[in-house]
Formats: C-alpha cells, sequence, structure tokens
C-alpha cells in the first residue's frame, strides 16, 4: 500500500534536501505537495487539510532550530513523521479482555469489508496465543454466510455456533444472545460475534446493530472496513460510530497496493485507534497493526521491525542453533542447509512482500525490480535442490555433466537453471567462508544481495552472462574456477 | 442536503463567471469528495469554468459529461448462439451477488441463464451462487471448494451449450490484482471457456466506496481478461462511486449496470443522467 504516498514524500523530500537553510516559502510548497499526495492517497480533504496546516505550524515554529540544526530537511521529515504517526494512532493498543471472561468481540462493517474472513483470521490469533474462542453466526442475511464462517471456523480450528441457516432466516440478535450463553457453558474465553454487513445509512439495519450489541455487551467493538475505501470512508465510518460505537477499527486487504489514506482519515475523525490488519489470502496474513511502523512505511523507511519479527517465527530455534553451530565449528554451508533456509523463507510468505519491507524498497529502480520479482523463483530453486542425492547436496563439486542434466530432468528444469543455482550457490558458499576467516568482510558478491538462489532473475542478470561463457566443461577445473 | 447540493443550489442559476473563487473551491473539494480523483477534478473545474452553460449545474454535467466512454454500454447478446459473461474483481466488491442479480435480469426479458460457480476459493462462495439459484430457478454448475475454477467455468460452458441456453454467466473468486499468479489464473478460466465458446462480455465490478485503487484496478484487470465494462454496486450507500466515472476516463471502459441493494430486483442499466445528478448529491 502507500507506495505512491511515500514515492511523493520521497520527491517533496529530495527537493527540500537540496536546500540548505529553509525558508517559510519553502514550507507552504511542501505543505501542499503533501496535501496533494495525502488527496491521491483517499486521505478525507478535511483530514489531509488539518495534517498539512499542523505540519506548517509546527515546522516554522521551530524554523530557527531546525535552520540551525545540520540537517534541516531531515528535522522536517521528523516532523512528519511524529504527526503520521500521532494520527495513525499513536501506539498500537491491544484488545481488551474482560474481567469475568468470555470476553466479547462483535464485528462490524459495510458489505464486503471481509468481516466473515476476518473472525476466522482474528480467531486463529486468538486461538494461537492460547485462548479458546469460538465465533458466533450473526450474519442471517447474506446467502451462505453462514457456511461461509462455518468452513473459515473449521478450516482454524474454532468452533462455530450456528444454530439459523441464515439466508434471511432466523433472528441474528437472538442467535448473537445464545451464543454467548453457549459460550458461557463451555467456558471458552473469547466469543467473537459476525454480524451482517450494512450502510451506514441504512437506519433499520443501524437499529439491529445497537440491538445485537446492547444483547451481547461487547467488550470491543470491531469497525472493519477495506483499505481501498475511498472520501466515503470518513462518511461511513461516522455513521456506524453514531449508529453502533466502536472501539477500534481493523483494516483489511492491505496487500494490496490501495494508497489505504482511509486508515489516516479513519483514526483522525473518530479518535480510534487501528487495531489489527489483514494483509492476505492465508488465514495466517493478519497482525497487530502498528502505526508507528506504517508511518515509516508511508515515508519510505521501510518496515525492519515486522521483516525481523516474521524471519524469527520462520526459523525455528533449533534450526537457527544448527546453523550456529555449524558456522562456529567451520563446517562448510551445504545445500541441504540451503534447501532449509529456503523453507523457512517460504514461511515467511510472499517474498514481493517481504522485501517490500527493507527501507527505500519503494523508491523507483528497487520497486521496478520488486515487482518482477516471481515468487516461483523460490519454488523453482528448492526442486532444483530436492532433486539432488544427498552426496550432491553435501558437496557440489561432484555435479558432473550427466548429473546435472539429471537434475535438471528430475526438476523439470533447464540444464541452465541448474547451473545458475550451483553457481550462485558456490559463491555464497565461498562468501561464508571468508566470512569465518575475517577475510573479505561482510562484503557480498556482485548479484548476491538477497540471499543465496533468491536474486530475482532481474538483479542477477548483470553477472549472470559472461559467467556462463567462460564455463569449463571439467567440474574439477569449474570448482577451481568459481 | 449535502454540501455539494447546498452549494449547488447557492450558486444555482449563476453562470461560471459570476461565481466566487470561494465558491469554486467549495465545488473543488465537493468533487474530490466524490472520489473524482484531485487531479481530474481541477481540469473539471477548469472545464466548467470555460463552460457557458446556463447556470453551474449544467456546465459541471457536461464538464463531466466529457468524461463518459463513448463506447457501447450495451450487454452483448447472440441470437445464434450461446453469450458468455465473466464477472471478476477484487474481494468483498460484490461479484456473487451482482451475477446473481444480472442472472435475474436477463431471465425476465426471458433469456435463459446458466451460471457457472468458478468462485471456488472463497469459503461457501459456490453455496452463495446456489442460493441464489434456487431462488431464481436457475441452473447452477459448480465444482468442489478449491477446485480448479478453469475446470468449473469449461463445465458450465459445456452445460449451457448442451441446454441451449442464451446466456452463461461465470462468477470468479475475489482477487486483488497485484496477485499476479491470481490474475494469471483469470487469464485461464477466459482460455479454458473460449476453449468451447468464445467470452463476449467481462464485467469488473467495483465497488462504490472505492478510493484511487479503482483505476488501478481496472486497468491491471484490463490488461489481464480485457474487461469490457463496469458493475458499479453499492451505490444505495453514502458513496456516490465517482470512481466510475475516473475509471471510464482513464480506461474507456464503460459503466453497463449498477447495484442499488441486495435484492435480485436491485439491479439497473447504467444511466449517465441519473449518476451524474447522484454526484452532486453527496
Amino acid at each position: 500500500m502507500f507506495e505512491s504516498l511515500s514515492n511523493k514524500f520521497a520527491g517533496a523530500f529530495s527537493a527540500l534536501r537540496n536546500k540548505g537553510r529553509l525558508k517559510s516559502g519553502d514550507l507552504s510548497d511542501i505543505a501542499n505537495e503533501i496535501k496533494l499526495a495525502l488527496l491521491d492517497s483517499d486521505v478525507a480533504i478535511s483530514v489531509a487539510e488539518a495534517f498539512v496546516k499542523q505540519i506548517e505550524d509546527r515546522s516554522l515554529a521551530v524554523l530557527d532550530d531546525v535552520n540551525k540544526s545540520t540537517n534541516p530537511s531531515q528535522a522536517i521529515f521528523n516532523i512528519v513523521n511524529e504527526e503520521l504517526t500521532a494520527i495513525l494512532g499513536g501506539s498500537a493498543r491491544r484488545i481488551r479482555l474482560a474481567k469475568n471472561p468470555p470476553t466479547v468481540i462483535l464485528l462490524t462493517g459495510l458489505q464486503g469489508a471481509g468481516k466473515t474472513s476476518l473472525a476466522g483470521k482474528l480467531a486463529k490469533w486468538l486461538k494461537d496465543q492460547g485462548n479458546t474462542p469460538i465465533l458466533i453466526a450473526s450474519d442471517l442475511q447474506r446467502p451462505n454466510a453462514v457456511t461461509q464462517l462455518q468452513v473459515v471456523g473449521e478450516s482454524v480450528g474454532v468452533p462455530v455456533f450456528a444454530p439459523e441457516p441464515g439466508n434471511g432466516v432466523g433472528d441474528p440478535i437472538r442467535v448473537a444472545k445464545d451464543g454467548i450463553k453457549f459460550a458461557k457453558d463451555k467456558l471458552h474465553n473469547i466469543v467473537i460475534v459476525d454480524t451482517a454487513g450494512r450502510l451506514g445509512i441504512d437506519q433499520e439495519l443501524m437499529q439491529q446493530a445497537r440491538d445485537i450489541r446492547d444483547a451481547v455487551n461487547p467488550d470491543e467493538v470491531l469497525y472493519v472496513v477495506d483499505a481501498m475505501v475511498g472520501q466515503d470512508a470518513v462518511r461511513t465510518a461516522q455513521a456506524f460510530l453514531d449508529g453502533v460505537g466502536f472501539d477500534a477499527v481493523v483494516l483489511t486487504k492491505l496487500d494490496g497496493d490501495a494508497r489505504g489514506g482511509a486508515a489516516l482519515s479513519i483514526t483522525q475523525i473518530t479518535g480510534k485507534p487501528i487495531m489489527f490488519a489483514a494483509t492476505g489470502e492465508k488465514v495466517s496474513d493478519f497482525d497487530l497493526f502498528y502505526p508507528d511502523r506504517l508511518a515509516s512505511r508511508i515515508l519510505g523507511l521501510g518496515d525492519i521491525q515486522t521483516l525481523a519479527e516474521t524471519a524469527k517465527s520462520a526459523m525455528d530455534a533449533e534450526t537457527t542453533a544448527k546453523f550456529e553451530k555449524k558456522f562456529i565449528e567451520g563446517a562448510d554451508f551445504t545445500l541441504d542447509d540451503f534447501l532449509s533456509q529456503l523453507e523457512a523463507m517460504k514461511k515467511m510468505g510472499s517474498m514481493t512482500k517481504l522485501l517490500g519491507m527493507i527501507p527505500g524498497a519503494n523508491s523507483g529502480a528497487i520497486k521496478k525490480q520488486l515487482e518482477q520479482f516471481d515468487d516461483n523463483e523460490l519454488i523453482k530453486t528448492q526442486s532444483i535442490v530436492q532433486s539432488m542425492t544427498p552426496i550432491e547436496r553435501n558437496d557440489p563439486k561432484v555435479l558432473n555433466g550427466s548429473r546435472r542434466a539429471r537434475i535438471a530432468k528430475g526438476s523439470g528444469r533447464a540444464v541452465s537453471d541448474v547451473n545458475s543455482l550451483v553457481d550462485r550457490f558456490q559463491a555464497a558458499q565461498k562468501m561464508m567462508r571468508q566470512m569465518r576467516t575475517g577475510k573479505g568482510g561482510m562484503q557480498m558478491p556482485p548479484g548476491m544481495q538477497m540471499p543465496p538462489g533468491m536474486a530475482a532473475p532481474a538483479i542477477s542478470k548483470p553477472v549472470q552472462p559472461p559467467k556462463k561463457k567462460s564455463r569449463s566443461g571439467n567440474p574439477a577445473k569449474r570448482a577451481l574456477e568459481s | 442536503m449535502g454540501l455539494f447540493s447546498r452549494l449547488i443550489a447557492k450558486v444555482k442559476g449563476e453562470s461560471g463567471s459570476q461565481i466566487s473563487a470561494s465558491d469554486w473551491q467549495e465545488l473543488e473539494r465537493a468533487l474530490i469528495e466524490s472520489d473524482l480523483g484531485v487531479k481530474g477534478v481541477s481540469e473539471i473545474i477548469e472545464l466548467a469554468k470555460k463552460e457557458r452553460g446556463e447556470d453551474i449545474e449544467s456546465s459541471l454535467t457536461s464538464a463531466l459529461s466529457s468524461w463518459l466512454s463513448t463506447n457501447s454500454r450495451q450487454l452483448a447478446s447472440n441470437s445464434d448462439r450461446l453469450t458468455t459473461v465473466m464477472v471478476v474483481g477484487v474481494n468483498g466488491t460484490g461479484k456473487t451477488t451482482s451475477t446473481a442479480k444480472l442472472a435475474s435480469l436477463l431471465n425476465n426479458d426471458g433469456a435463459k441463464v446458466v451460471l457457472a460457480a468458478a468462485d471456488t476459493f472463497r469459503a461457501a462462495a459456490t453455496e452463495q451462487l446456489q442460493t441464489w439459484g434456487a431462488r431464481l430457478n436457475l441452473e447452477v454448475v459448480a465444482g468442489p471448494q478449491n477446485g480448479d475454477p478453469a475446470s468449473v467455468a469449461f463445465n458450465g460452458a459445456a452445460a449451457a451449450k448442451e441446454s441451449n441456453a442464451s446466456y452463461l454467466i461465470v462468477d470468479t473468486a475475489g482477487r486483488l490484482h497485484t496477485k499476479s499468479d491470481l490474475m494469471d489464473e483469470l487469464g485461464k478460466v477466459r482460455r479454458v471457456i473460449e476453449k468451447l465458446t468464445p467470452v463476449d462480455e467481462v464485467l469488473l465490478v467495483v465497488d462504490a466506496t472505492t478510493g484511487q485503487n479503482g483505476i488501478n484496478q481496472a486497468k491491471i484487470f484490463a490488461e489481464s481478461v480485457s474487461v469490457t465494462g463496469l458493475i458499479l454496486t453499492k451505490l444505495d450507500g453514502s458513496a456516490k462511486g465517482g470512481i466510475a466515472l475516473a475509471i471510464e476516463r482513464e480506461t474507456k471502459i464503460p459503466i453497463k449496470f449498477i447495484g442499488t441493494g441486495e435484492g435480485a430486483g436491485d439491479f439497473a442499466a447504467f444511466d449517465a443522467t441519473t449518476y451524474l445528478q447522484g454526484l452532486f448529491q453527496a
């Protein structure tokens, strides 16, 4: 999301960076740039105006200090970052658990915002933290919403209370009420109530939402909103706030390229924090929302925290320990180790998404390469390694022409794919040895900025062709070459 | 009465030259709030200023009309063979509901319609379409959950041909346009249907609440499956769907239908006059 906004900010700030001392005129120029960028990103016009006013006022007030600092544009940049974080909610808030369980969470929102999918993701997330959630199917309006929740519940291993078939049959208020009682009896500590999508201006359905709320007395009412929503975000959020009230916001479909200005608008207008973000098709594509991280992302500072956390959760402690031990003992990094790294990477989710979190990744050239990055590259590489025998994996030097041909056939790839993987692997191996002996420092060989085998074709291309041409047919010679 | 209607009422009867700068600014803000896009709106305002219309409303209307696509808004129909319609879009815009409502509209005109539930991804999407099929008394061709959507579409085409239906409407899974593998899958669905029968229409479903991202959605869907028309849904809410006009201008893909509710009858052919008036009521 937000790429374009960060691009625009980047553009505006590079213009600013070229100036030494800033004058108040420079500030209003940049304020205008920021306003246009925000509007283009679907930030509500009133919010965008208030935001840039704030930036301008604050910057003006400290202009003397700013100009005394070694880097005036950086000082302004920090102000923008701080204000952005402040609007996005200041700091992430955790879900409030009830003193006397069950904790009741009520989901509300427009049609198609993603409430039912979210219900499943939230249930899984809570369950993974040791809770015993239950889902209540109170969307009796949309055809087969109940069935959808049941399927979703089953896939995440969370029970679903669904006494009514839905499709217009049954009373959602009664279902919600009975569900709470059922959850209490079965000692579930968290109840998630899924409700039908409704329009902000539909008085009758808003009344129904209030009735459901009063029947279940929720600890948290979550307003679910699509990150792609435009200027209407403010109107509808206000209608839901007035109609049912809500405690926090959940942003869905954040994995698209929507700039998500709605996030800014809604938190600013309603004063409610964004608590969770849904970022993909899989039930695990869900996390707490971190305003400071998103603000950094908007400004093109990258989202290193999320990246580090994702990496940590994908690599289990055992594998990490094994790698460390090997490294210290001086054993060679083998293709088997490489394979387990690849698997860990796959667990981390889409590479494109991950690489997008790297600082500067949203700037022009890198972004283009990211767009060209093919997640299938991982699977391709994996299939090649899997087609090797244990001996070959331990010592790639034995890979002669006929072995390579067999591997290519076995993995359904071209021999050139096998060759380029082996080349890149050997380069990585060499680098590891150098790192261990302290020679060569942390310098990465060209084309190896990404983990071995992970370089996108577009990135590795410049170094590949000359290498291939000089390749010797003799495996021993080849080993010497690399 | 919204800001816009108040403004329009205030400056009604005045032509462009009589309107104050601050009123123009207010109009600009109001148009931006309709999701027409900030750059487009300043162009519209410039255009409207030049228009010598009777009053400001007609000047703005004619400026906005210049964005409308000149392509036909008529749904394709073949008298001699099956007409195939694919319904595509991002998640949660109302594809399944629109599929059913379009079927109902065609069915009411006396056409025989077969539905294919090629959304095999979202839980219970097939059942949702089947429920609609039962309500409307239409044949629904379905496959297993997580099965190959192209094969469901293919079977749908075969069944529709077999039963001499006039229309086959293929509901597809919602997908974000940024997921290239899913967009490829959509291309495959189309190619596989075309082994049996040509695809005459690909309708992109756009939610009226969508912001500027809608333009990217339309562009990328158009690249993958050659979109022939838009269905603008959820127009019964507070959003007026200005993004659809911005999409028309940007891609020349015409809005063909509008959705205005969850009932089978809450669906109609697009009417430009009503739509443009609606934009002013925001």
